[in-house]
């Protein structure tokens, strides 16, 4: 066969229409000309309508002055800060929007998708009632719903509803105590994430050891053990690592304490609850596919309906889930973006809204903005991709 | 009697843990449905002129509020007088739709090109008035369900050529087309919706020649056109996909050129498994046409958020009302799509089941 192919590629080459080699030649490059001709067409308009209207072209306004402040910010910012540190807040709201979302989605839509499949008819039914209501209604308007309808029209800080001791509920978001670093916590800090790292080798010890040998070595409680001990030591020799900085009422609203925005927590609410109800369809799909003998077999050796689940379907159902539920955690990325309708600071609010419409600069602005989309679009892929390569089926 | 009680104890209290969680559910059903219930019906109120029927403690929903506006919610600001053209453009659409929907009614490609090229030209012309003879209204004047139902309907029409030729170019053997289409279709599957509207609304501009001036709905469909091609596209390319490859050999072979083949032997088969994937990306659309309320156009939700925004309707409850009316509105047409997906699917899966 390769000797055929090496053949017909040395072969000289038709100058006719009908060899397939040329055609396929003149199709692409004309293809590639148009492409090149239109973006060239499309960069000489744009160069002169710029040099036109006197708009400023580069990536220099990313130093000037923003002059704009942002109501939630996770990096130092002042009004004083420059455009490409407004872009930093943005992007980090952003993904911290995402992150918690995606966290709340796929454990709130794990639960749904089991709960659909449930032998009790009512948890069933409602599973059902949930995925077709949200998922058949459009997100803008449960952010809307959420933010206008439910959160806004909330009391006021000083009529506040009492979620739990401490924390509070108003039409200025959640107000819970914070948690303020003394002397002592980076010790404390630095020996939990030490016991974290050691429990996770000791979890890979004793299964290398279970496998070799049979044997069962106690790691969930060893581990337990030395995650609670070994920092409570650090606690007890170098005094409390935290103090807990409690939200008091000022004059007109709490100071003091942990704040989550009322924007932050629609946003989050909304994004979490739309995208559950399409991460529980996946889920739902993904565990029907495991073979019904899966189940039988598991039960026949004596594993209860819990560990049938956890040991047998999930594991054999994850294969199938894996690939759609990235496409869902990237469209929860994506749809993060509606944060700019009710005003919750994340990239596109800060960076295509205010810096676009202060400095004028849309080509900048526009193509950064869809640069971090198509970063952060790769990026989720090629990890998610990763861990579907680690539980996919290996074949010869 | 006892099979009603076979049936609890089997469906509802098979064990302690499933005893449990009903009386959760239970538990959680009581507190919240009869709430609801109270407000949107009990509660609520129904008759009334304007926003002081719907003041006072303990009101539900102010339902007066929808009853009002609900012509702006169709229509927008469209003149009430030329309604009727409007009126008619949506039947001449649903006489081409009903029996394209019908599986048994013949002549489905006559059909298609009805929908798909006749009714959209037909329906332009009625509802922009383009044409001597006829009052013209301007796009600004658009709104409500009619811009919902023209963004969706123009994003999905766009997309089908678009995205067919997209899925043939990613599958091509020519390397510099499969780049140039994964590269195309990639890049805006990999943005959000609302980057893209603000390209089109305020980048486009900068594009365009001088003299060539396009309306911020115009801008907009572009924009919808180009997002949802991508997607379509990937849908084609799972039907493509599952042809077998026999099919195009025996084609070749039978000596029909590519586009013969493509046209008359792989997309009709493609097409057909895809119709469900098709239903799904305009449910997907329709649910993100709210999105360009965010660049300024009106439609049915941004109409919604107009009208609260009108002083005689500003009421405690009036926005919880909007709301709730527009999710029940966004509700029903999804979820009729999704049904009829589900139907499709159904049929065309019949032939596989054994």
């Amino acid at each position: 066969m390769a000797g055929g192919k090496q053949a017909t590629a040395k072969r000289a080459m038709r100058w006719s229409w009908n060899d397939p080699h040329l055609r396929s030649l003149i199709w692409q490059v004309a293809a590639l000309a148009a492409v090149v001709a239109a973006l060239w067409y499309f960069a000489a308009t744009a160069h002169e309508n710029l040099s036109r209207q006197h708009i400023a072209t580069g990536f220099g306004f990313l130093q000037n002055t923003a002059g704009f402040g942002i109501v939630q910010a996770l990096v130092p910012y002042s009004e004083e800060a420059s455009y490409g540190r407004a872009f930093f807040v943005g992007l980090c709201n952003t993904l911290l929007v995402a992150a918690l979302g995606t966290m709340l989605a796929v454990a709130l839509g794990f639960a749904v998708g089991i709960a659909r499949l449930s032998s009790n008819w009512l948890v069933a039914k409602l599973a059902a009632v949930y995925v077709e209501t949200l998922r058949n209604i459009p997100l803008l308007l449960q952010l809307f719903f959420w933010y206008f309808a439910i959160l806004q029209p909330l009391p006021g800080p000083r009529e506040s509803l009492t979620l739990l001791p401490g924390v509070f509920l108003s039409n200025r978001g959640i107000v819970m105590p914070g948690v303020g670093l003394t002397g002592t916590s980076p010790a404390f800090l630095a020996v939990l994430l030490l016991a974290i790292v050691a429990s996770f080798f000791v979890a890979r010890y004793a299964k290398a050891r279970r496998m070799a040998t049979g044997e069962r070595f106690p790691a969930s409680i060893v581990n337990t053990v030395s995650i609670i001990v070994l920092p409570g030591l650090v606690w007890l020799i170098g005094g409390a690592p935290f103090t807990i900085d409690h939200a008091a009422m000022g004059k007109f609203d709490f100071t003091g304490g942990w704040r989550l925005l009322p924007e932050f927590l629609a946003l989050l609410l909304g994004l979490a609850l739309y995208t559950a109800a399409f991460i529980a369809e996946i889920v739902r799909a993904g565990i029907q596919s495991v073979g019904r003998g899966q189940t039988e077999a598991a039960h026949a050796l004596g594993l209860s309906n819990w560990q049938t689940l956890r040991l047998v379907v999930i594991p054999q159902a994850l294969r199938v889930i894996i690939p759609p539920l990235t496409s869902q955690i990237l469209n929860l990325t994506k749809n993060s973006s509606l944060a700019v309708a009710i005003g919750y600071p994340d990239l596109v609010s800060v960076f295509a809204g205010t810096v676009l419409n202060q400095t004028g600069q849309a080509i900048e602005v526009i193509a950064i903005t869809m640069g971090v989309y198509l970063v952060i679009s790769l990026a989720t892929s090629l990890a998610m991709n990763l861990y579907n390569a680690r539980v996919a089926i290996v074949e010869r | 009697m006892t099979g009603a009680m076979k049936w609890l104890r089997r469906n509802l209290f098979s064990n302690w843990w499933n005893t449990g969680l009903t009386l959760l559910v239970l538990y959680v059903l009581w507190r919240a449905l009869p709430p609801f219930i109270d407000w949107a019906f009990f509660s609520a109120v129904w008759h009334g002129g304007d926003r002081t029927a719907c003041l006072g403690p303990d009101k539900g929903a102010c339902w007066p509020f929808i009853f009002a506006n609900l012509d702006q919610f169709i229509y927008g600001r469209y003149p009430a007088d030329l309604r009727w053209r409007v009126d008619i453009a949506f039947l001449l659409g649903l006489a081409g739709l009903v029996p394209m929907l019908i599986p048994r009614v013949p002549a489905k490609l006559w059909n298609l090109g009805y929908l798909v090229v006749a009714w959209p030209m037909i329906a332009i012309v009625l509802i922009s008035g383009d044409r001597p003879g006829l009052i013209g209204v301007d796009t600004d004047l658009w709104g409500g369900l009619l811009v919902t139902l023209i963004v969706a309907i123009t994003g999905i029409v766009a997309s089908f050529p678009l995205g067919i030729l997209l899925a043939l170019g990613r599958r091509s053997e020519m390397p510099v087309i499969r780049t140039l289409s994964t590269i195309f279709i990639e890049f805006w599957r990999g943005v959000p919706l609302i980057t893209v509207l603000f390209m089109a609304s305020v980048m486009l501009p900068i594009f365009l020649p001088r003299g060539l001036h396009l309306d911020n709905l115009l801008r907009c469909l572009v924009g919808v056109a180009l997002f949802s091609s991508a997607y379509m596209a990937e849908v084609v390319r799972g039907g493509l996909q599952a042809v077998p490859r026999g099919q195009v050999e025996a084609a070749r072979a039978l000596g029909l050129s590519y586009w013969q083949t493509m046209g008359l032997v792989v997309l009709p088969q493609a097409l057909r498994h895809v119709i469900p994937g098709i239903v799904n990306t305009f449910i997907g659309l329709f649910k993100d046409t709210t999105l360009v309320l965010i660049v300024g156009l009106f439609d049915f939700l941004g109409q919604v958020r107009v009208q609260l925004s009108d002083m005689h309707w500003s009421t405690p409850q009036g926005a919880a009302t909007g709301y709730v009316f527009a999710a029940f509105v966004y509700w029903v047409f999804c979820f009729g799509m999704s049904r009829y997906s589900a139907f499709m699917e159904r049929r065309l899966n019949k032939g596989r089941v054994r």
